[in-house]
């Protein structure tokens, strides 16, 4: 094709389109392959390898098709923030953007004043349909963000610190004074669970429906809230904490500290599976991003780190400070201090992420929470004067599935969905760091003890690797030939020395083992008797000399 | 400044009218998934154990028979009938929806021990210990029809008396000739009264007969004198012979690889075996506990069932060493004859109790017509059992099987049995010069001789 494209022919403009196409088709199925296919070159196993090799066509099959229906049929496109000119994305303020898009995406600015029972924290459904926020001084709500319809508000009159939505809009969770509630979606208290105490943090693990909590002592409970079973209840020994995340990817629970550490949980292990050190100070807040290799996270020494979650290593620092993070669906940071939310974008494709956006909002506001609405490019904002909602174009998922979250659902498919993901309940034994490992063969140790051709094989190497080192040049006297063969004899035999003595070191060991062994069934049983006995022998000697010598001094 | 955000409007993504469908949207995307594996395999777990809850293969009983029933045969022209025959000559037409018998055939003086039906299914071959060879029209209209106003007895098209009992009989798939199984194999010819040809070799009785489905002039017997003989009508004598050390009871061809037959042998197992290489069993299927007594293959070529002394029925893969499937009923005896649906989705077996049972080929298949997305779920279901079949929890409930207490202690005890042996042949080679015993594979172990 780049051939015909030299010549220029009017008609081969199409081809060029075509490859492109095809090149960014190819981008695409590369998403859907999750990951490298099996080498089938290594198999020895003809039956085996055809089987893998049919299996092998089919994923690149379905990967194909995957990314051909996401190239042509997918009914929406992504929304975007472009600068012309000398223009900056940061310098955009929302009233600019709110000219430009149209009204029914312009109702999604506004703020909502409720200075009396701040600051508020906010939960959105996963389908982001649905709001749920939460007033510190007790004020709880949901909204159904299509309409802005309050669906219910009610106070209860004591401290609430978190609100977190269960699996859906009928129920949510709210950590209030003393204990853990249950509401469901009329206001109705459904349950009360004492056992996870003050919690300071909640959140739902959707595929395991469990619900996670860190209480004012550090302690860190599971429940399981469709049986209601506790799972797991850990101390972490790590103190008084707020930070807590889910990472999406694998549902591991994480917690950051205030020693600077972050902690990884899952719910059938009393330790944590990771403890990295993350920050010199308190970690004020913690985010994951959706595809659950980066990790943000930011500290009281106003620092804002990315972590690989592969290699656990910064990929980069960012000066700042966030007393909340959140990533968005598309990979947005979102971080939020005092009264100005920060956006950064990851830009270059290469994890890099700089700035994006930022807003401001009136001057004293407390931001508490900032969270990205699901399937929307609206970032919620929880201030200690109300809740605010602000554009961020190109956060958003601009495609949902209808069977995953369905921002429009009516209540009969969420009668089914409900069924449905109760049914494929996973147990809290498949959260693990690296999800992808189940039902995988778990790569073979390596031999620790070498063999004899290998030790052998190492020795002539070490020799090898002696001899081709130059000999120094030395003084007059010391440099006579016979003194430097000799001196290369010594240096092959210093080389030869540690593995020679650590092959005697095993046969000794080897032969003292057999001996061990022989010297019991050295004899048949029936002579046995017939052998001498060691050490009694010697004492009887030794007890004869004395006799004799007793003897001897009576006659003298 | 270019601007854009996602902005969807109710009626894009709603249904018009309530009478029209939902519209459903679809993104593949991996993020939006996520532990895919985790689902998968729960699912697979859950799919596992659904299989073990719908497990209900027992269909029905064909109750009639005065006494044991002894042979059966298919009629490869009609999906619904087949003929059974007992140890008192009785011999029935039933039909297998209905679960009623649809004819009788009588006449036979003693057992009935060999039953075939001609390829085009309009004439039916009996034979028995009564010396005789008994040829019927098979009423194709009262099949149809299967009423029970009339009667339904019919009359022999032509009786055929020999010098000896017999032990079975087989029709040739393409060709109307048949070979009955006695003293010697004779060939038969629908219009003679004689046989037209008869072989021998050895004087022991021939106990079964099973014609090449491929090539229409092969036939193979097995022999009281643990013999499985091949013959070939265009020759005058017998082709090729095996001695065993146990008799096989049974033999039946793989119609999709006619070259490979399986012998049901009086040593609970039976032997796959290529004609053409007959030193070496291809494969052993283990698993019953006693005498097989009967084997028949499924239309497809990739299992066949057998039954056995043991009260139990079994399927097995073709090239499996265990079987895949077994079923019993506290009311079952001794299994005599078991056959395939010419569907390959049933299983007919014959016992002791003067039953005919029906079962279900795949214990948890979902009987009727399945509309699209049923049949959608169920592929997905399997597809998923499939691929996570290796983990143990999935393993353990597919493989799982409830046993009655006799076969299970009986089975325990073979398992004993078999492992003394090995670890004394074990020891006795350890202790002998090297090289000085052989241990013959187990596909070669119960072969005594090939005789050409």
């Amino acid at each position: 094709m780049g051939v015909k494209q030299e010549n220029g022919t009017p008609g081969k403009v199409v081809p060029a389109i075509e490859q492109e196409i095809s090149e960014e088709l190819d981008m695409k199925v590369k998403k859907y392959l999750r990951g490298e296919g099996a080498n089938l070159k290594v198999l020895q196993d003809k039956k085996l390898k055809g089987q893998l090799a049919v299996r092998e066509e089919l994923y690149g099959k379905s990967a194909t098709a995957a990314a051909k229906a996401e190239k042509w049929l997918m009914p929406s496109e992504g929304g975007y923030l472009e600068a012309e000119g000398i223009e900056k994305t940061w310098r955009i303020r929302q009233e600019s953007i709110a000219r430009e898009v149209d009204i029914s995406s312009s109702k999604n600015q506004y703020d909502i004043v409720l200075p009396d029972l701040g600051p508020y924290t906010l939960d959105f459904t996963s389908s982001g349909r649905f709001m749920a926020v939460a007033g510190r001084k007790g004020h709880l709500a949901v909204i159904d963000m299509k309409n802005m319809g309050l669906i219910k508000e009610f106070q209860v009159r004591e401290t609430v610190r978190d609100v977190v939505f269960l699996h859906n809009e009928l129920f949510f969770a709210a950590a209030q004074k003393k204990y853990l509630y249950i509401y469901n979606r009329d206001g109705t208290e459904l349950h009360c669970l004492k056992e996870h105490g003050a919690a300071h943090r909640l959140q739902f693990l959707k595929n395991h429906f469990l619900l996670a909590s860190i209480n004012k002592f550090g302690q860190l409970h599971y429940q399981d809230v469709t049986m209601g079973e506790m799972v797991g209840n850990y101390r972490t020994g790590l103190g008084r904490t707020d930070v807590m995340q889910v990472n999406p990817f694998n549902s591991v629970v994480a917690l950051g500290h205030s020693g600077g550490t972050v902690t990884m949980w899952k719910p059938t292990s009393s330790a944590p599976l990771v403890k990295m050190l993350c920050h010199h100070g308190p970690i004020s807040a913690l985010a994951f991003h959706p595809n659950g290799h980066l990790m943000a996270t930011a500290g009281m020494e106003r620092k804002i780190k990315l972590w690989d979650l592969r290699k656990f290593e910064v990929l980069q620092t960012l000066p700042g400070h966030a007393k909340t993070l959140d990533f968005s669906q598309k990979g947005l940071l979102a971080g939020g201090t005092g009264s100005f939310v920060q956006i950064l974008g990851d830009f270059s494709g290469t994890q890099d992420y700089s700035r994006y956006m930022g807003h401001s909002m009136v001057k004293g506001y407390q931001i508490r929470k900032v969270l990205f609405r699901p399937y929307e490019d609206v970032l919620g904002i929880g201030h200690s004067m109300g809740w605010s909602s602000i554009l961020i174009p190109g956060s958003g998922e601009p495609n949902f599935d209808s069977w995953v979250a369905n921002p429009f659902e009516t209540s009969k498919q969420r009668r089914e969905k409900e069924v449905r993901s109760l049914l494929d309940k996973l147990p809290p034994e498949t959260i693990m760091l690296d999800p992808t490992k189940i039902g995988n063969v778990r790569p073979a140790r390596k031999k620790e003890k070498l063999t004899k051709e290998e030790k052998e094989a190492e020795m002539e190497a070490a020799i090898a690797a002696v001899k081709s080192n130059p000999l120094k040049k030395k003084t007059k006297g010391k440099n006579k030939p016979s003194k430097r063969v000799k001196k290369k004899q010594e240096v092959v035999v210093r080389a030869k020395r540690p593995y020679l003595e650590q092959q005697m070191k095993e046969q000794e060991d080897l032969s003292r083992k057999k001996q061990k062994t022989s010297e019991d069934i050295q004899l048949p049983k029936s002579l046995q008797r017939f052998a001498r006995k060691k050490p009694s022998n010697i004492i009887v000697l030794k007890c004869s000399c004395l006799f004799i010598a007793f003897n001897i001094l009576y006659k003298l | 400044m270019k601007v854009k955000v996602i902005s969807r409007s109710t009626d894009e993504f709603t249904r018009e009218r309530s009478q029209d469908l939902q519209r459903v949207f679809r993104n593949f995307d991996p993020s939006l998934r996520t532990q895919e594996k985790a689902v998968e395999y729960v699912r697979a777990v859950n799919a596992a154990k659904l299989d073990k809850i719908f497990a209900r293969p027992f269909v029905g009983a064909m109750d009639g028979h005065m006494d044991a029933v002894s042979c059966m045969a298919k009629n490869p022209n009609y999906l619904k009938g087949i003929f059974s025959g007992s140890m008192d000559g009785d011999i029935r037409l039933w039909d297998i929806a209905s679960r009623r018998t649809v004819c009788q055939f009588p006449g036979h003086q003693g057992a009935v021990r060999g039953l075939t039906a001609s390829t085009d299914g309009r004439v039916l071959v009996s034979c028995g210990t009564d010396c005789t060879v008994r040829l019927w029209n098979v009423p194709v209209s009262t099949i149809m029809e299967s009423d029970d106003s009339a009667d339904n007895s019919a009359k022999p098209l032509a009786v055929y008396v020999w010098k000896n009992a017999f032990w079975a009989v087989d029709h040739q798939w393409d060709g109307n000739l048949f070979a009955t199984a006695g003293a010697q194999v004779d060939i038969w010819d629908h219009n003679r009264s004689q046989p037209v040809n008869s072989f021998e070799w050895g004087k022991d009785t021939v106990i079964s007969v099973r014609f090449n489905p491929g090539e229409p002039n092969v036939l193979a017997t097995s022999a009281s004198d643990r013999s499985i003989t091949l013959y070939d009508l265009r020759m005058t004598s017998p082709a090729r012979k095996l001695i065993m050390r146990t008799k096989s009871n049974s033999i039946s061809w793989n119609p999709m690889e006619p070259m490979n037959f399986t012998a049901a042998n009086e040593d609970c197992n039976c032997y796959s075996y290529d004609a053409r290489k007959l030193d070496e069993a291809k494969c052993v299927h283990k698993d019953h506990v006693s005498a097989v007594m009967d084997i028949d293959y499924s239309p497809t070529g990739r299992e066949f069932v057998t039954g056995s002394y043991d009260r139990t029925v079994r399927i097995f893969q073709y090239n499996g060493g265990h079987s895949r499937e077994i079923y019993h009923t506290k009311r079952m005896q001794r299994v005599f004859c078991a056959k395939f649906s010419c569907d390959a989705s049933y299983v007919i077996s014959g016992s002791d109790d003067t039953n005919l049972r029906l079962w279900k080929a795949k214990a948890s298949e979902q009987l009727g017509v399945l509309l699209p997305r049923e049949r959608k779920k169920h592929e997905y279901l399997d597809a998923v059992k499939n691929r996570y079949k290796h983990l143990p929890e999935v393993k353990r409930i597919v493989r799982h099987r409830h046993l009655p207490k006799p076969i299970y202690k009986a089975a325990a005890l073979r398992r004993t049995m078999t492992e003394a042996e090995r670890r004394k042949e074990d020891r006795r080679k350890a202790h002998s010069a090297p090289g000085s015993i052989l241990t013959k594979p187990l596909r070669k172990k119960r072969i005594i001789q090939e005789v050409e």
